[in-house]
């Protein structure tokens, strides 16, 4: 079995990673958002680390021998998260810049429609119009004016 | 019969087919599918009687138990007779039924042959599961059938309500089926049946209670579907469709699947206390309330409708009770009932179509026009009103039998009593069918005014004159389904024992005394009670005019109708209240809620089986320099959330990064470290792509308070994933599956780099999934960027308008003075060119160390940059093709080795703008994307033909001369993919969020009018905001 304890010096740096990332993840600006978010990720990928085990050489055969190798479990993991990262800021970067080219601020803002939804159901207002559930015929109408498309002829 | 199953989906299929062909014809052919389906259930005939009937399995899905099980035998064979011939005869009536012009026949006739297999599917499936399936099924069609007019809004309505509430009855009786299926450990239907048989209504397995609910919860099913009280109202409305539909869906076949449930599970639960009373509470409630209901209709349809389901009551009653008799009785009522029902819908849609209207007050004369309607109509009138010697009859009076037999006990004289005074209800209802579908009659203009106001309106609407009616003479076809189905109801009530014989198998599956179908059984208590029946029946249709005064009087306050419409509305409300109290539509909000049900589950799992290990569990560090490392990497993000200029921010925010990467480093990872940094370097760089368009500080929150909040938040999360650090990794109590990948990789990946082989063998479908990612935001980020057409065209320096000034910007040019002495003679200098060497290229000075420099504008280039990148270049592309190919032995790898390339790309962009980008990379970044892609998934298809698995490497040993032993590994062009992909990432982010940004950001200062860089980014920017439907609102929020 490996050395599982944890280090005490990264759970400081991963609680200091995930706070500050949660709290700028919270934030309306879709820049700190994005950085609260890629502080998030560094801060889970050392927790991945940790939960590793200890440290030890580098897991290539040869180099190090098999039982003083670091586990390459998490590290694969690892690699391809901080890859994705950067494929989803880029898109998160990108999104920043569209919302300040069309509003001239990079800000996430409420819903629209939620906003109203909410709006209605303060004011005890249906929260949609729907025709269909608003009955004015009885019964009889309804099938007096039901007619099939018939021929009916001996043609 | 999966064949026949198979045959029903071709013949639905291609039906709009067979519509387009053959117009109305088509029908001819499509009935043929449920004309197979009887006429197979009658070849089997005598084996069913003998009770070996044929049996098909399949396995489905084992892991699940579900198997496609069928079975026919007599409650089946009489169902799909009933399924098979009344569709076939309905298919036929549709052929001359509606006009040649009709719209969407082909949909309609697919749809109807549709529900006839999955009704067929319903009969003689013996799997609950599958039952259930068939059962969903069958409702989804009626909805389409029902609203096959969906341009009509009592249409849709009729057919929304019968959707739900059908589907509602029907998840409930899912969940008694798999409470059903689990305890007994079976959900074979006839062994179910068989050890609640022996059970007394309890199967092995299943406690008292168990079996109540989930008996409750089949009836639930069986009551929605079979339109029992107080649920009914959803089949009269469905009465909006087609009239062959009505016959065939709403009469024969799918309100009788409710009937046949109950025939089906009744011998096994029977005898359970809630299971009768369920029966005989319905039962006789949808009897009388059937009854009544159909007395007052004046449309002759509904007349049917309301009659069909006070019918289904008495079907649900006699099926259900658990007694031998009355079963036999149902049975037999069952077959009489999809005769007669079906043959009298089908005689109104014909005199619908004959005279244009169903209004029994405008009706008048029609019997004189049309006698052989007339006749039919009479012959199954009396069989519904149980008049001697239909079928009808011969039913009624067994059941009666039945009933006076158990008359002795209070439940038997109520259920007795409901019985006659339904019986008698029938017997009035039908003579008024009958009266207003036929007669002679002084029409309402004359008499009925008084009585019914709205009526003349009605009528009116709809044919516009009260003048005697044009009755037009209908196709034989369209008389002869009905006729043979009236006949049919005569003949068999004529051998009576016939029919005994062929539906007593089933019902001696219950337990009583046996009773008989007889046409005569001398002089009895029963035929005492059919005289009073029908005396009765034809008094109250004699005094029809007071009976229906006496309606029009009372008035019953509870309407069940009127009660789902406000329940629905109830919901509706519901769901808005709760949707406003749940999505507030905050960003930050819904992030909030999420992180603290994390923080609450961890905390909760953490609490009740964990502890914090103690001072000898912990290490302080690996190394002291962690500590440092660790130290940087927090106290740089500390620094940066703090920080209110976004450079600052981000550069912070970066140091933290490359601490992290030393972090990764000191752990025994050169590869997170490579990797970690080149990504790093990358994000950093297009940080300061985008930033440059942004404002340069942060907006100002003065919400002091929200920010003490974010933090709590920001805390709480931290501290709960820190703890889950310190415990998690003593949570392991099996060896790491990691322990022998060292040897693994080596011997079957055949490579020394355990990480990079993990990447692209052990786990590559993973890494296959991933990498997808990165394509899916690659092309976000460019369809966010460019709005025209993804990634625009390749523009290289030679494309670049003359005078193109990248990034001139308003930056002073101070030197310009010196430079255009130098342009001119590097004109004339060009000109010697052209004239020696016959170019077609435009002169370039000679010392030109990137080609795309002089597209930028003079004071933004620097020789120096330009220098250093043509001498770097180079070197960092055989670089990054040394990880790759390294990769699988040493740190590196796919993903370092387009990471590098990235690098590459972007120094060649900053050093000469985005024509030198085009020209570092004259290629689509999508073809590099999907090549990438294509090379780690597609290749990894190739081990296939080698007699692998997906994925799988090959290790391919070689000696080529000169270079010595060469060792191939497969899942080197797996890398390459991956490679390819990142590079393909790299250059699509530069390209929109570098070259197509600049492009922008050139457009705006040319036109400082413009708010948005070009014509159609405007366009396509303000369409959501000047669509907004609240624009007041829009102005709220800014505020």
């Amino acid at each position: 079995m490996i050395d599982t304890s944890p280090s005490l010096a990264l759970v400081l740096a991963i609680v200091v990673l995930i706070t500050v990332g949660v709290y700028l993840l919270l934030e309306r600006s879709l820049t700190r958002v994005l950085l609260g978010f890629i502080a998030m990720s560094n801060g889970i990928n050392l927790l991945f680390l940790v939960a590793g085990g200890a440290a030890g050489g580098a897991p290539i055969t040869g180099q190090t021998a098999p039982e003083d190798m670091s586990d390459p479990l998490p590290q694969f993991m690892i690699l391809t998260a901080i890859v994705l990262t950067m494929g989803i800021s880029a898109f998160l970067l990108a999104m920043a810049y569209r919302s300040w080219q069309l509003n001239r601020h990079d800000e996430v803002q409420d819903d629209l429609e939620d906003r109203r939804v909410a709006r209605r159901a303060a004011a005890d207002l249906a929260a949609f119009e729907d025709s269909d559930t608003e009955v004015t015929t009885t019964l009889d109408e309804d099938a007096a004016s039901a007619h099939d498309e018939m021929g009916g002829d001996r043609s | 019969m999966l064949l026949l199953l198979a045959a029903h989906l071709v013949v639905a299929l291609g039906a709009p087919l067979l519509v387009q062909w053959l117009g109305r014809r088509a029908f001819l052919v499509m009935a043929l599918a449920p004309a197979s389906a009887a006429a197979w259930a009658l070849s089997w005939t005598s084996e069913v009687m003998a009770g070996d009937g044929p049996v098909e399995v399949v396995q489905w899905v084992p892991a699940l138990d579900m198997e496609l099980a069928f079975r026919l035998d007599t409650l089946s064979w009489l169902m799909v007779l009933m399924v098979g011939g009344v569709g076939a005869l309905v298919l036929v009536y549709c052929s001359r039924y509606f006009s040649a012009t009709a719209g969407g026949l082909g949909r309609f006739g697919g749809v109807l042959v549709a529900f006839a297999g999955v009704m067929l599917g319903l009969v003689v499936t013996d799997d609950m599961l599958l039952l259930y399936t068939f059962w969903e099924l069958t409702t989804v069609f009626s909805y389409l059938l029902i609203g096959h007019y969906a341009e009509r809004k009592a249409s849709r309505r009729a057919a929304m309500q019968a959707i739900i509430l059908t589907t509602a009855g029907g998840l409930a009786m899912l969940v008694g089926i798999v409470l059903l299926g689990e305890t007994t450990g079976t959900y074979r239907i006839s062994e179910v049946v068989a050890l609640a048989s022996e059970g007394g209504g309890i199967p092995a397995g299943t406690t008292t209670t168990l079996a109540t609910v989930a008996v409750v919860l089949l009836l639930a099913g069986a009551a929605t579907k079979s339109a029992l009280v107080p649920l009914h109202f959803w089949l009269p409305a469905a009465m909006a469709a087609p009239t062959p539909v009505s016959a065939y869906l709403h009469a024969a076949a799918m309100v009788k699947a409710g009937v046949y449930l109950v025939a089906r599970f009744a011998p096994g639960f029977g005898e359970l206390g809630v299971w009768r009373g369920i029966v005989i509470v319905l039962g006789c409630g949808t009897l009388v309330v059937g009854g009544y209901r159909a007395l007052r209709q004046n449309d002759l349809k509904l007349i049917l409708a309301f009659g069909t389901v006070s019918q289904l009551g008495l079907l649900v009653l006699l099926v259900g009770l658990g007694s031998r008799a009355a079963a036999l009785a149902g049975l037999a009522m069952l077959g009489a009932h999809a005769m007669f029902k079906a043959s009298l819908f089908l005689t109104v849609g014909v005199v619908d179509a004959a005279t244009g209207t169903r209004d029994l007050r405008r009706l008048t004369g029609v019997g004189r026009e049309l006698p052989i309607t007339a006749a039919v109509g009479a012959l199954s009138t009396a069989s519904m009103i149980g008049l001697p010697p239909f079928a009808g009859y011969v039913a009624k009076e067994a059941a009666l039998e039945a009933f006076v037999h158990d008359g002795g006990t209070a439940v038997g004289l109520f259920v007795l009593v409901s019985m006659v005074v339904g019986s008698t209800l029938t017997v009035a209802y039908g003579l008024r069918f009958w009266w207003g579908a036929f007669a002679t009659k002084r029409t309402h203009a004359t008499s009925d005014d008084a009585t019914a106001p709205h009526a003349a309106a009605v009528a009116a609407g709809v044919a516009g004159d009260d003048g005697p009616l044009a009755i037009k003479h209908p196709p034989l076809v369209l008389v002869a389904p009905a006729a043979v189905l009236a006949v049919l109801g005569l003949v068999l009530a004529l051998t009576p024992e016939v029919g005994e014989g062929l539906l007593a198998p089933h019902a001696d599956t219950y337990p009583g005394d046996p009773g008989h179908l007889v046409l005569w059984a001398g002089f009895s208590p029963a035929l005492a009670l059919t005289v009073v029946i029908l005396t009765v029946g034809a008094l109250m249709f004699w005094a029809r005019a007071r009976v229906e005064g006496w309606q029009a009087r009372v008035r019953i306050p509870w309407d069940a109708d009127r009660g789902y419409r406000r329940g629905m509305r109830r919901l509706d409300e519901l769901a808005g209240d709760v949707t406003a109290v749940t999505q507030r539509g905050s960003l930050p909000f819904y992030l909030g809620t999420i992180l603290l049900v994390l923080v609450g589950l961890a905390i909760t799992t953490l609490a009740a089986g964990t502890t914090l290990p103690g001072a000898d569990g912990v290490r302080l560090w690996d190394s002291p320099v962690q500590l440092v490392a660790g130290l940087l990497a927090g106290g740089a993000m500390i620094l940066a959330a703090n920080a209110r200029r976004r450079l600052k921010a981000v550069v912070l925010a970066g140091i933290s990064g490359y601490a992290v990467a030393y972090l990764f480093l000191l752990h025994g990872a050169p590869d997170l470290a490579l990797t970690q940094v080149l990504v790093e370097t990358i994000m950093l760089v297009i940080f300061v792509l985008v930033l440059r368009r942004l404002p340069a500080y942060f907006s100002v929150r003065p919400l002091a308070a929200s920010r003490w909040v974010r933090l709590a938040i920001g805390l709480t999360v931290g501290l709960t994933v820190g703890a889950l650090a310190l415990i998690v990794p003593g949570a392991r109590i099996h060896p790491p599956v990691s322990v022998d990948f060292a040897e693994e990789a080596y011997v079957f990946g055949g490579g020394k780099n355990v990480v990079n082989v993990a990447l692209v063998d052990i786990r590559a479908w993973d890494t296959v999934g991933e990498i997808s990612v990165l394509l899916a935001a690659a092309t976000g980020v460019a369809s966010l960027i460019f709005l025209r057409r993804r990634g625009g065209e390749l523009q290289r320096a030679d494309d670049a308008a003359d005078g193109t000034r990248v990034w001139a910007g308003d930056v002073p040019d101070p030197m310009h003075v010196l430079r255009v002495r130098d342009a001119g003679r590097a004109e004339g200098a060009s000109e010697a060119e052209l004239g020696l060497g016959g170019s077609t290229r435009r002169a370039r000075p000679r010392t030109e160390w990137l080609r795309g420099g002089r597209t930028l504008a003079p004071q933004r280039r620097s020789i120096i940059f330009e220098i250093a990148t043509r001498l770097l270049f180079h070197s960092m592309i055989m670089y990054a093709l040394f990880l790759l190919f390294a990769g699988h032995n040493a740190p590196g790898g796919g993903f370092g080795a387009g990471l590098v390339v990235g690098i590459a790309l972007i120094v060649r962009y900053l050093a000469g703008g985005r024509y030198e980008l085009t020209e570092a990379a004259p290629i689509h970044p999508g073809l590099l994307l999907g090549t990438g892609l294509f090379l780690s998934a597609g290749v990894g298809l190739l081990a296939l033909l080698a007699g692998g698995s997906v994925l799988q490497s090959l290790i391919i040993e070689v000696t080529v001369p000169l270079l010595g032993d060469i060792k191939l590994v497969t899942s080197l062009f797996f890398d390459m993919g991956v490679f390819l992909l990142v590079v393909g990432l790299v250059l699509d982010v530069l390209r929109s969020l570098g070259s197509e940004v600049d492009r922008h950001g050139e457009a705006q200062d040319g036109d400082p009018e413009t708010e948005h860089p070009e014509g159609e980014d405007r366009a396509t920017a303000d369409a959501p905001y000047g669509a907004a439907p609240d624009e007041h609102l829009g102005a709220e929020v800014q505020r």
